[in-house]
């Protein structure tokens, strides 16, 4: 068990799939930091030498922002989105989409489950 | 997509002038525009534009976070303020 960044705690999978249980790292980010450290493909997290646990987590730390970082400067961005008083900062506030797609139907993503209408039936 | 770089932002030329003719006045004064499609510059910081949306003229005070977003994106051109209650459904 390793622990990489903070909380994770990738199982024995290989270093590459690992690697994307850190929020902020994906299929390409792991793929160029297990080309950066030099890491057979084949290895998997279990057998990692501890010096290799140590690059990785130096490359990390150096090159990506990962987890809290990441989260706080997405929530900072909608944040300024949200005092700045725009179009898409409105449509923040209310939880809706914000890139123009329709809200007469679908939309459910960021409207939430459907709530019925009071007083429709008959 | 975005827009290149190489063409530099866009902005209906009359709005530099008028930006240039009120910061020239002392008077503060609301810019009435209607070019909602023009990207507010930083030499708009500071100022306040009356920035049409297709009813009337919605003062917008320009700061130095709004540089890059468009004028438009400050004026919402549609009112809703959520259904009304059902008058029939009350009742019940």
């Amino acid at each position: 068990m390793a622990r990489i960044a903070g909380v994770n705690i990738p199982t024995n999978k290989r270093v590459v799939i690992a690697l994307q249980y850190i929020h902020g790292i994906g299929a390409r980010k792991a793929q160029e930091i297990v080309e950066k450290v030099s890491i057979p493909a084949e290895r998997r997290v279990n057998q990692l030498t501890d010096a290799e646990v140590l690059q990785i987590r130096e490359t990390i730390d150096r090159d990506y922002q990962v987890e809290g970082d990441l989260r706080r400067e997405v929530s900072m961005n909608i944040k300024r989105l949200m005092d700045l008083g725009c179009y898409r900062g409105l449509r923040h506030r209310r939880n809706l989409p914000v890139r123009g797609q329709r809200t007469h139907t679908n939309a459910r993503t960021r409207k939430g489950k459907s709530k019925p209408i009071a007083g429709k039936k008959k | 997509m975005a827009r290149s770089i190489w063409k530099g932002p866009f902005v209906d030329g009359y709005l530099l002038k008028k930006a240039e003719a009120a910061r020239g006045s002392t008077r503060q004064e609301v810019i009435k525009i209607w070019s909602r499609r023009s990207t507010i510059l930083p030499q708009f910081v500071g100022l306040t534009f009356g920035v049409y949306n297709g009813h009337k003229h919605i003062p917008v005070y320009v700061s130095e976070e709004m540089v890059g977003h468009k004028f438009g994106e400050f004026s919402p051109t549609r009112t809703f303020n959520g259904h009304a209650a059902d008058k029939k459904a009350k009742r019940r």
